[in-house]
């Protein structure tokens, strides 16, 4: 409990400055670094011939969707001709063609959902190209698309930025930069970074054993700083090769909490008011809407969190009763090295900042244990990866802020915009896409026998395994229950597809709200206006999530992870 | 001035009646499409009802044959009272209407030809442009300007007030509305408006509500409502395969009543009622709302710009205090004061007099006997009486005054010049009173601010709305009075420009702005605000500018319709959230009484004891149904608005809808389970 503790309070710690760096790069202002990355952005801007001209939110949103394209296009290509590509030492295949679609809209929507295993099906050509490449490329295009919303709702310019831009910011300025640190301390605690083929080793023993290895440490830190978390081995950051340490796991944790935290703090101050900006600048950490946002998540986080940890504590009593100690917690599926509390916060987080890189196996986590995660990939607003999460949980403002509006005796108003029927029809597309995405196609898998096929495990274990793997495509996280068979045409196909829409249809129709709103007319604020920057906000939106969450998934939940439950503990 | 709504019984004998029918008659799915969230219940209706008639049609047991006829027996029922509340609003107004059309008789209009022949013809038959003549006891055809002559006319029918007016050719008094009669003298109008368009026709419709669009905000939550019910559509449907994988095979009227239990139906029932009800509201005020829209802006009003004359103050100066010069007592003044005005018919002289009896003058009404008055002329700018032994009390103007003392060889007392210089920079108008040549003191008229509007002005800083004050008046004046009223702000030698100036300012500001006006020339300013309240005594273009018409001409009204506003909003907002809240106690009726048969375990998540899975649905269904008419007479009333801080205010709400919300139903539905569950038990369920 303790460890918890120190751990998240070194976070706030950590994340203040970040939101700050991050706030002058969206804002164009100066930073300590700008001499050399001024020059290695301008030959970019150069040799690209971008204009860095201002967008209207149709037109970013079009750069955004067809520079994925680009990349979907190259890179599948690379995955199904990798036998015959550059750096393949260990005669890796072709990738099938299913695989190719689901991988590659995996990577490139941030989701990491992985069909394969890293060691056996990628070359390291594939790894660097295709992994790699769009763990970074991926990333910024999320924090770009939240940058450009942030600056919508701000409505202090008058287009939402340049895409190019953004992204050549955020790649030079943030991810690499960091990687390059954050991998040297990875390779420092032992993660391998090389070119060789996999060893053979004779072990104690006196047996053969496979090694592993390749270029791990630069992926390792993007997976998590670009909250991508898909893995080089299939068993992701419970590998030591991955995750030896618990100072890796640490340096881990923070790469993927920091950069989702510190867009909260960029909103708020983006959406600072104007007033005081004429004035003295005072010193602020959030800024007002900022904070009201970031606590919120933080409850969310937290009542999460606790309810993991003690789950996990209490241990299983089937194994109790069959004389396995339970003393410290369910060990099953844990590592040693991390024990519970560790792994409930590392399983926590990697759903709720929507990373989908693992410590430990979520399959055999304790049923209410591994409700959390599932829970939070379905609210997909507790900090939530790349942006996207501070995004979503807009939409439960203005949804509170709707109903709250009324309330008073005004109609809603948002950071001093009207909300009217158009932004509500967009709220409603992105609370909608979520529900019908996981509960649409979950229903399709427990119906058909291509979906049945895949359920390792039978009666309700079976149907959380099935919900978690369309939460984690539809919320973009990644991260697998396991234990599912799911390298076949059905699997491959649906979660693609869930991937596919749950990540675009959400960032268009956020786009969309943010560019709607920007063309507004600011209204005035009084005294009767709705103050969205108070305690009472914070625990009407947490409400609000929520309630809404419960409604939509409390049947699903109570025939998955809730009767596993009952059943473990009452029977 | 706190005026009270007009108090009527919310449902009547006749209202009950012709809604019980309107309910019935909504039963059109052609209709009832309109209202998504109530037609999904409509279907599932007929689906239960399918059922009921042939149970096995999807799979199901026979043996479930009544109890799916139960599920649609309520759904029917929850279908009606929707309808019902929506029909009951619609009632309430028409009545209103009936009113109205009662003057809308067939009348006949004298059309007076270019050749100045005369013809009479039906009213039905006149256009726009024709010209007719009106005469003693004759009813005014359409809406028209007075082009000639000059008439009294009894508005009783559109304003309810008796006393006849004056209109004539030229000026802010031009206009005349269909239905209304003359009652002396004669007029000569040019028809302004088609048949059918005229004012009165407009109100009849607006009244009725067949003219009725959803106002934007409507539209947002009914999208709101809308996702909501496809949300749930889709949680319903897949839980249907969830269950069927889990091995519990869940019959389809049950399926059918969880969906009918998440959907909003409470707010999706009510929601066309409360917008019914909130112009309803205005209407009964006297008001007419040409929009839904504009009751809606009302309630986000920023500012109010309002005139000084009529809305701030009575208009007319009345005495304010009693200034004896040096050497003579109050007292002395007082009385000869009133002496001067017992026959003083004027607001000033009935004021004066008002106020001496207030201070204990010694005059009785029995004095008018011995004096003989003296009229106000514009040559001797005085007034006064002259007494039984032949003394002349005078009260005027300062410089007349002086000049009629000098005449009889009086003293000007030295301080005299002093106190009227005083009273005239405050912005009141001094009346010096003398007794044939001596000079007593001077009497102060200041324009009156209607009582408890400081504190009205108080109460919508409050709630953030700041108030401006027009007036014609200098600087001087007008800050004197605008101090007085507690306004937020003046604009003093206000011309009708400097207000949409002020408009346009506030405007460019985010600023929603409300105004009243009467005048032509206030006609731009009325268009340009966001609310525009136009007086109904005033002409038809200040009327057809603005959004609203008050049809007692009194300017005050402006602050209610504000609040009456705020209220359509809130009690929107405060059913939504109590209707989704409610969701909460309904999950914890139907989900453990959905698997408690095959995961025997989920009982413990029946926290409501509720007896039998079958009791569980079939009370939270009843529960569903009957919160409809149970919360009509909130839609209907609204919820009740003080005006408080935006903090405060949410608070209380959220407390009562939100929180309320989640924990009536858990009351409710535990209730009906106890009255339902001997019942259900004797029909074997």
């Amino acid at each position: 409990m303790a460890q918890i503790i120190v751990t998240l309070a070194l976070y706030l710690v950590l994340v203040i400055p970040m939101g700050t760096y991050l706030y002058h790069i969206a804002a164009g202002e100066k930073t300590f670094a700008d001499p050399v990355f001024n020059r290695v952005d301008n030959a970019i801007y150069k040799v690209c011939r971008i204009t860095r001209e201002g967008m209207n939110w149709k037109q970013y949103t079009l750069h955004l969707l067809m520079t994925n394209a680009v990349m979907v296009g190259v890179g599948y290509l690379v995955l199904r001709l990798q036998s015959v590509l550059l750096a393949n030492p260990n005669q890796i295949e072709g990738m099938e063609p299913t695989l190719s679609f689901n991988t590659i809209i995996s990577f490139m929507t941030n989701t990491n959902l992985q069909h394969y295993s890293g060691e056996s099906g990628l070359s390291y050509l594939s790894q660097m190209l295709v992994i790699i490449f769009m763990m970074f490329t991926s990333a910024a295009t999320g924090y770009a698309a939240c940058m450009a919303f942030c600056r919508g709702l701000a409505g202090k310019r008058k287009d939402v930025g340049n895409f190019y831009e953004d992204v050549v910011r955020i790649v030079t300025r943030v991810l690499v930069p960091i990687s390059i640190i954050g991998g040297l301390l990875l390779i420092w605690q032992g993660v391998p970074e090389t070119f060789q083929a996999n060893q053979t080793i004779e072990t104690i023993e006196g047996k053969l054993q496979d090694l592993a290895m390749g270029p791990v440490a630069a992926l390792e830190i993007i997976k998590h700083l670009g909250t991508n978390g898909g893995g080089f081995f299939g068993a992701n950051s419970t590998t030591p090769f991955e995750n030896p340490t618990i100072i890796t796991n640490l340096i881990e944790l923070y790469s993927m909490m920091i950069l989702p935290g510190a867009c909260v703090i960029v909103f708020g101050k983006m959406t600072r008011k104007r007033k005081k900006e004429e004035g003295r600048q005072k010193r602020c950490i959030f800024g007002n809407q900022g904070r009201t946002i970031f606590a919120a998540m933080s409850i969310l986080f937290l009542v999460g969190l606790t309810l993991c940890f003690f789950s996990e504590s209490a241990g299983n009593p089937v194994m109790e009763a069959a004389g396995v100690s339970q003393s410290m917690g369910s060990m099953e599926g844990k590592e040693v090295r991390f024990g519970v509390a560790q792994s409930a916060l590392f399983t926590t987080t990697t759903t709720s900042f929507t990373t989908g890189t693992v410590n430990n196996m979520h399959d055999t986590l304790t049923p209410l244990g591994g409700m959390v995660p599932l829970l939070h990939m379905m609210l997909n607003c507790v900090f939530g990866g790349k942006g996207v999460g501070l995004m979503n949980m807009i939409m439960y403002v203005i949804l509170a802020v709707f109903l709250c509006g009324l309330m008073i005796g005004r109609t809603p108003e948002y950071l001093g915009k009207k909300i009217e029927g158009k932004e509500m029809k967009l709220v409603a597309l992105v609370l909608i896409i979520h529900p019908l995405l996981i509960l649409g196609f979950s229903a399709l898998a427990v119906a058909t026998s291509g979906g049945l096929a895949g359920i390792t495990n039978e009666g309700f274990h079976g149907l959380t395994q099935v919900l978690y793997e369309f939460a984690s495509s539809a919320a973009n996280n990644g991260s697998g229950f396991e234990g599912l068979a799911d390298n076949t045409y059905f699997w491959n196909i649906t979660t693609g597809l869930a991937m596919f829409f749950g990540r675009y249809v959400a960032i268009v129709a956020q786009l969309a709200i943010a560019g709607s709103l920007l063309a507004k007319k600011r209204v005035n604020e009084t005294v009767g206006t709705l103050r969205t920057d108070n305690t009472i906000f914070v625990i009407i939106l947490v409400a609000v999530v929520y309630i809404f969450a419960a409604l939509t998934f409390f049947p699903a939940l109570a025939l998955g992870p809730i009767a596993e439950h009952l059943t473990l503990w009452m029977s | 001035m706190a005026r009270q709504e007009k108090r009527t019984k919310f449902i009547t004998q006749d209202i009950l009646k012709s809604s019980l029918i309107g309910a019935f008659q909504k039963l059109d799915p052609r209709y009832m499409v309109k209202n998504p969230v109530m037609f999904v219940v409509e279907v599932g209706f007929a689906v239960a009802l399918l059922l009921t008639i042939a149970p096995t049609l999807f799979g199901d047991e026979s043996s479930l044959r009544i109890y799916n006829g139960i599920v649609a027996f309520i759904l029917f029922v929850t279908v009606l009272f929707a309808n019902f509340a929506e029909s009951v609003a619609e009632g309430r107004g028409k009545a209103q209407a009936e009113t109205l059309k009662k003057t809308k008789k067939d009348t006949m209009a004298t059309l007076l030809a270019k050749d100045g022949t005369e013809k009479v013809i039906h009213a039905s038959e006149l256009k726009k442009g024709d010209v007719v003549i009106v005469r003693t006891g004759e009813m005014i055809p359409n809406d028209g300007e007075v082009i000639e002559g000059i008439a009294s006319v009894d508005e009783s029918a559109i304003t309810g007030e008796s006393a006849p007016v004056t209109r004539e050719a030229g000026g802010d008094f031009s206009s005349v509305t269909g239905g209304t009669t003359v009652v002396s003298d004669w007029l000569k109008v040019r028809i302004t408006s088609e048949p059918g368009q005229s004012f009165l026709d407009r109100m009849i419709s607006l009244v009725e509500g067949a003219s009725r669009q959803k106002t934007p905000n409507e539209i947002a939550l009914g999208i709101l409502l809308i996702s909501l019910t496809i949300i749930f559509m889709i949680v319903v449907v897949t839980l249907y395969f969830f269950a069927g994988y889990s091995g519990a095979k869940i019959p389809i009227a049950t399926m059918i009543a969880l969906l009918v239990c998440l959907i909003p139906t409470t707010i999706g029932g009510l929601l066309s009622a409360i917008g019914i009800a909130g112009m309803d509201r205005v209407t009964r005020f006297n008001v007419i709302a040409m929009s839904g829209k504009a009751v809606e802006a009302c309630g986000d009003v920023d500012t109010m710009i309002l005139d000084k004359t009529g809305t701030i103050t009575y208009g007319n100066r009345l005495a304010a205090d009693f200034r004896p010069v040096e050497g003579k007592s109050k007292e002395d003044l007082i009385d000869y004061s009133v002496m001067t005005s017992l026959c003083d018919t004027t607001p000033e002289g009935k004021s004066v007099v008002e106020l001496g009896r207030t201070l204990g003058t010694r005059i009785g009404d029995g004095a008018k006997d011995q004096m003989e008055f003296v009229e106000f002329t514009a040559q001797t700018k005085m007034s006064g009486v002259n007494l039984a032994d032949g003394t002349q009390v005078r009260k005027g103007a300062s410089e007349a005054i002086q000049e009629y003392v000098r005449a009889k060889g009086g003293q000007i007392p030295k301080d005299l010049n002093g106190i009227v210089s005083e009273i005239s920079t405050l912005g009141g108008t001094p009346l010096v009173v003398c007794v044939e040549g001596k000079i007593y003191g001077v009497i102060y008229l200041k324009d009156t601010v209607k009582p408890g509007l400081r504190e009205r002005f108080e109460r919508l800083r409050e709630i953030g709305i700041k108030t401006i004050m027009c007036t014609g008046d200098n600087p001087l004046t007008a800050a004197t009075i605008a101090k007085e009223a507690g306004v937020d702000g003046f604009i003093a030698e206000c011309k009708p420009e400097d207000k949409i100036t002020e408009i346009q300012k506030e405007q460019a500001e985010g600023k929603i702005v409300a105004m009243t006006g009467d005048g032509t020339n206030d006609a731009p300013a009325l268009a340009q605000a966001d609310v525009g309240l136009a007086m109904n005594s005033g002409t038809t273009a200040a009327k057809e500018a603005a959004n609203m018409v008050d049809l007692d001409s009194d300017p005050t009204k402006i602050l209610e319709v504000v609040e009456i506003g705020k209220q359509l909003l809130i009690t929107r907002g405060s059913l939504t959230t109590f209707s989704i809240a409610n969701d909460v106690a309904k999950y914890f009726a139907i989900i453990p009484a959905m698997f408690t048969m095959v995961i025997p375990q989920m009982e413990i998540l029946n926290i409501m004891h509720l007896s039998t899975p079958f009791s569980a649905i079939l009370s939270a269904l009843i529960f569903n149904a009957v919160i409809i008419p149970c919360l009509i007479p909130i839609a209907m009333r609204g919820v009740k608005y003080k005006p408080m801080r935006s903090e405060k205010m949410l608070i209380k709400n959220i407390g009562i809808y939100g929180l309320g919300g989640i924990i009536v139903p858990f009351i409710g539905i535990k209730l009906i389970d106890l009255i339902v569950t001997p019942f259900l038990a004797m029909i074997g369920l």
